[in-house]
């Protein structure tokens, strides 16, 4: 297994953690008893039918929705209510979202600048050069003056991984990234993610790209219900299914 | 009007390019005829009341006097005179109106978006209860119902001694500087320009080491603090002129008239509610998927709202704020209501009744709220330039 | 690898473990919610108690009732005698008492004819909408200005109070908005002279205030014409209102065009419709269902301005209240003329802001499904 070039946690301990994680919406209770675990560097996919709670689950990682029951562990860092501790695990995770979000009123440039210049402090020919670093890395420095609104969906996103990649996080999270994205456009996007992948990226992934899911993942989750159903790597989630449910799943979003 | 294929040509009325001709032609007649026809009948009615057009009566002497006014003024004074103190009063009001719409109308609206409910119900009872009243029913209750049920002079309510309110108006003291008071101002003049460096300064040097000031305590404190120590240094060399009671009324200080007191706070409080909605959905028509991606990179919130949040809102907002702007310039002509003396009730009211110059006078008081009007439309549009968004 | 487990049982959804539920819940979720919040919740309720309190005290509590004069005031609270004494005035102004049926059935013509066409599930909307803009107008003509059918005529002067007020709106609306359309075809015509004439008819009418525009009407307008024509009071403020809020009908008109798809009218030329058919029967429709709301809005904007007639010396609602504290009987009563004004035009503004919210949400509700 690849190990990321900047490790703070010992080896051994996991990446991420998750113990018996509840959340309701109102009275709706969208994570049943959520227990995970994910090592450094290892790329898990996500999948289920839309309303199982898998974007809800890494939403949680980050903080960005807040759970009622259970413990989330990030990079040795326990989750709590306290916003500094809240902002020193952001900053060790990326998320790249299926509507982009870019920010339209700054340039790709600033885009990528914005969180080291009022985060990290950075001086700015530090923070442009590691921003065009990232950007071009995602093959897309040639825009880096443009604004996001004149880029198409596909080189949005890429920029979206890049401003992600600039804080140099240990996790990226991706909740649906190609979902939003005409056909022709989704392989570029895939393409720079296998490649993250490949640098030994820890990665989880909310996506309905099997194809994906097949070439990098180390393991796939299959929810429903707002509970985890069944996991496995790849090879045996796809041909031999364990649940029912998965089955029915895996029949509707290969089938056609 | 050559067509590439004459042969298939129809009937000459049938022709679109014909048509529009034919009926721009019309209209053009039909324009030219009206315009006649007024100009006719004016000339004709104006020589039967035995009125001369022109802009002579301007040197004339207008022979009444106006509680306030700006500039000197007296009962000598040409009503050119007076249309330029009306006019200062319309500004007067429309400036002061516009400062305390804004800060009132950005309070509500942000109290609105509250996550007190208390809070935000109450704001929302604001908004709907003062723009559903129109404005004149307000200016008439602040001015006949609060401001004239004021005790006299006499019995004033009052302030430390020093503030007085009472049916003739709100009495503050004037200060009066004494010699070296201008040591302070210059003052005052150097620590803008400090503060104006001091945040050049600070973009600098965040972006060659990274290092953010806090520009806004250190500029505050610039900006107070230089002035004040200049001010005691020299021995505070500001006096105070404190009205004070004399016989029936108050002498001395500043005087704000009930007029524009009830015009102010009716102006003020009515645009507010509008600018109230304006803040409010501009603040709601940044999408949610932004404040989420600033958190995703761990942006603080004060950055959040600073560098995501208000620019974006800022963009929906200032056009509408711009025309409610427009809206109390304009709306601040009720003042003839209660008898406050902006361009409306003196030029096109009191000149007009004593000249009967309707047409010139009519036609300059519209005059300048167009052009009032155009000055800003042209302002705005070159904002919206500036920020537009770029896109594909 | 960490756990490989497939789930058999599914587990059941359970009831959140929260706090946040029942009346303490409720207080401690959205008034009590930390420190900060708790701290505004005590100073809302304290500004409530110190200004609400008194208010509430001196408009039901204190106040006067019943009685028809002076001496029913007791001075303590409000004295709604000052209003209910003089209740008729404020309603018909000056009209006299024996024809005051007519008044009444216009307005309930006028009541049934707004509620038909508010009401959205009624069928023959365009007919009726006709009718309102066209047969309602006529009607109401006769009736209130008499002198026809051997009516009693009742010359304008004698009109006031609310009957007025709705004359002025009424009028200043059906007036306008058909205006309005035409000044939006108009502004974006592909000739150069009408969109010119059009772009700066809007614009006058705009960029100046509304009490200018009365002026104008009340003493421009007479030199305008012949010498020997006679020309009314209340048609003169009329005619200055309606080309004032044909201006802004004119915007909100112009903002449904722009909403309409340009495949709509491709469709409709292919189909070989001409222009007027082109906007009659496809645009407009869908244009105007589109800018309701904002059609209802100037309407509210119009109806508070049509107290503005009270200083070119017409009898409104407002200047009724207000002749009325001049009653040397009846002095020092401005609060409650006031307050009752308020009030009168607040519950018509309100309830059509009301009804303009709920169409949005219904044509937002439209549009997505």
């Amino acid at each position: 297994m690849a190990t990321t070039n900047t490790a703070s946690a010992p080896a051994d301990e996991p990446m991420i953690s998750v113990e018996g994680l509840n959340k309701w919406y109102g009275d709706f209770h969208v994570l049943r008893d959520i227990d995970l675990t994910v090592a450094k560097g290892e790329r898990i996919v996500i999948c289920g039918p839309s309303g199982s709670g898998k974007s809800t689950l890494i939403r949680c990682l980050n903080h960005l929705e807040e759970h009622q029951q259970g413990r989330i562990v990030v990079d040795g860092v326990t989750m709590t209510q306290d916003v500094k501790r809240i902002e020193q695990i952001r900053r060790n995770v990326g998320m790249v979202f299926q509507h982009f979000n870019l920010f339209p009123h700054l340039s790709v440039l600033d885009n990528c600048c914005i969180s080291q210049t009022w985060v990290q402090k950075k001086p700015r020919a530090e923070a442009e050069k590691t921003a065009m670093e990232f950007l071009e890395r995602v093959r897309i420095a040639d825009q880096a003056h443009k604004y996001p609104g004149q880029l198409s969906g596909g080189q949005q996103q890429r920029v979206a991984i890049a401003r992600a990649l600039c804080m140099r996080p240990e996790v990226m999270l991706f909740d649906e990234p190609t979902s939003a994205l005409d056909p022709e456009m989704i392989k570029e996007v895939l393409d720079v993610m296998v490649e993250l992948a490949r640098d030994g990226m820890t990665m989880l992934c909310v996506t309905h790209e099997m194809g994906f899911a097949k070439t990098v993942a180390d393991r796939v989750i299959f929810m429903d219900q707002g509970q985890i159903i069944e996991q496995a790597p790849p090879e045996t989630f796809f041909n031999h299914p364990q649940s029912d449910r998965t089955q029915m799943f895996l029949s509707q979003i290969l089938g056609h | 009007m050559l067509r590439s294929s004459s042969s298939e040509r129809g009937p000459l009325w049938r022709d679109p390019a014909v048509r529009a001709l034919v009926i721009q032609a019309l209209l053009l007649l039909g324009l030219a005829a009206l315009i006649v026809m007024l100009v006719t009948n004016t000339l004709a009615n104006l020589e039967a009341r035995g009125i001369t057009t022109g802009l002579g009566f301007l040197q004339e002497r207008a022979g009444f006097s106006i509680p306030q006014t700006l500039i000197a003024y007296s009962g000598d004074s040409t009503y050119g005179r007076t249309f330029v103190v009306g006019l200062l009063n319309t500004l007067l009001v429309s400036g002061l109106g516009i400062v305390a719409a804004t800060v009132i109308g950005f309070a509500v609206g942000i109290a609105r978006l509250s996550s007190n409910w208390l809070l935000a119900r109450l704001a929302a009872a604001y908004v709907e209860i003062f723009r559903n009243i129109p404005l004149l029913v307000q200016i008439l209750f602040w001015y006949f119902a609060v401001l004239q049920a004021l005790p006299s002079p006499r019995q004033s309510l009052s302030l430390f001694e020093a503030l007085f309110l009472n049916v003739r108006g709100l009495m503050m003291p004037a200060p009066v500087p004494q010699p070296g008071f201008d040591a302070t101002l210059w003052a005052l003049a150097l620590a803008v320009a400090a503060v104006v460096g001091l945040s050049l300064y600070a973009r600098r040097l965040q972006a060659r080491t990274g290092r953010a000031l806090p520009v806004y305590r250190l500029g505050a404190l610039i900006l107070i603090g230089l002035p004040l120590a200049v001010f005691l240094v020299t021995g505070r060399p500001l006096a105070w002129d404190v009205p004070a009671l004399a016989g029936f009324n108050f002498k001395g200080g500043v005087t704000i008239i009930p007029e524009l007191m009830a015009l102010w706070l009716a102006l003020s409080i009515y645009t507010a509610s509008f600018i109230a909605e304006i803040v409010r959905s501009g603040i709601q028509s940044v999408p949610s998927g932004q404040v989420e991606a600033a958190r995703a990179i761990s942006l603080p919130g004060n950055i959040t709202l600073r560098k995501i949040v208000i620019p974006q809102a800022m963009r929906v907002i200032v056009p509408q704020l711009t025309s409610q702007y427009l809206n109390l310039i304009k709306n601040s002509s009720l003042a003839t209501a209660i008898g406050y003396p902006d361009l409306v009730a003196v030029f096109a009211g009191t000149t007009l009744n004593q000249t009967g110059q309707a047409i010139e006078i009519i036609a300059m008081t519209m005059a300048v709220y167009l052009l009032i009007s155009l000055v800003v439309s042209a302002l705005m549009n070159l904002y919206n330039a500036r920020t537009l968004m770029k896109e594909r | 690898m960490a756990e490989m487990a497939t789930r058999i049982e599914m587990i059941e959804a359970r009831r959140p473990p929260d706090l946040r539920r029942g009346v303490l819940g409720w207080l401690r979720a959205n008034l009590f919610d930390g420190p900060r919040n708790s701290v505004i919740t005590l100073c809302v309720l304290a500004v409530l108690g110190w200004g609400l309190w008194p208010l509430v005290q001196w408009a039901l509590i204190d106040a006067d009732w019943l009685g028809s004069t002076r001496e029913a005031c007791s001075g303590e609270g409000a004295c709604w005698v000052f209003i209910s004494a003089r209740f008729e005035t404020i309603v018909y102004g000056f009209y006299p008492e024996a024809a005051r049926w007519r008044v009444d059935t216009v307005f309930m013509m006028l009541g049934l004819l707004i509620a038909w066409l508010a009401i959205p599930r009624l069928p023959a909307k365009r007919w009726v909408g006709l009718f309102a803009l066209v047969g309602f107008p006529v009607v109401a003509y006769v009736l209130l200005l008499g002198g026809h059918f051997g009516l009693m005529a009742v010359p304008t002067r004698e009109w006031g109070g609310l009957m007025l007020t709705l004359t002025v709106a009424v009028v200043g609306i059906v007036g306008s908005l058909p205006l309005g359309v035409v000044l939006a075809l108009g502004r974006r015509s592909r000739m150069p002279l009408v969109r010119g004439v059009c772009v700066v008819f809007i614009e006058f009418w705009r960029g100046v205030p509304l009490i200018t525009v009365l002026f104008m009407a009340s003493v421009m307008l007479p030199l305008f014409v012949p010498n020997e024509v006679e020309f009314d009071k209340l048609l003169r403020a009329l005619i200055g209102i309606m080309f004032f809020w044909s201006a802004y009908m004119a915007e909100v008109v112009r903002g449904g065009l722009q909403a309409i798809p340009k495949g709509q009218e491709e469709a409709a030329k292919a189909l070989g419709m001409g222009y007027w058919r082109r906007m009659g029967l496809i645009v407009l429709p869908q244009a105007l269902k589109l800018v309701i709301p904002g059609i209802v809005n100037t309407f509210i904007a119009l109806f508070k301005d049509t107290s503005l007639v009270l200083i070119i010396g017409l009898f409104d609602l407002l200047a009724i209240i207000r002749s009325g504290l001049t009653d040397s009987n009846w002095l020092g009563f401005a609060t409650e003329g006031y307050v009752f004004a308020a009030l009168m035009f607040w519950v018509f503004c309100f309830s059509m802001s009301r009804y303009s919210q709920y169409i949005e949400r219904r044509l937002h509700t439209g549009h997505r499904n």
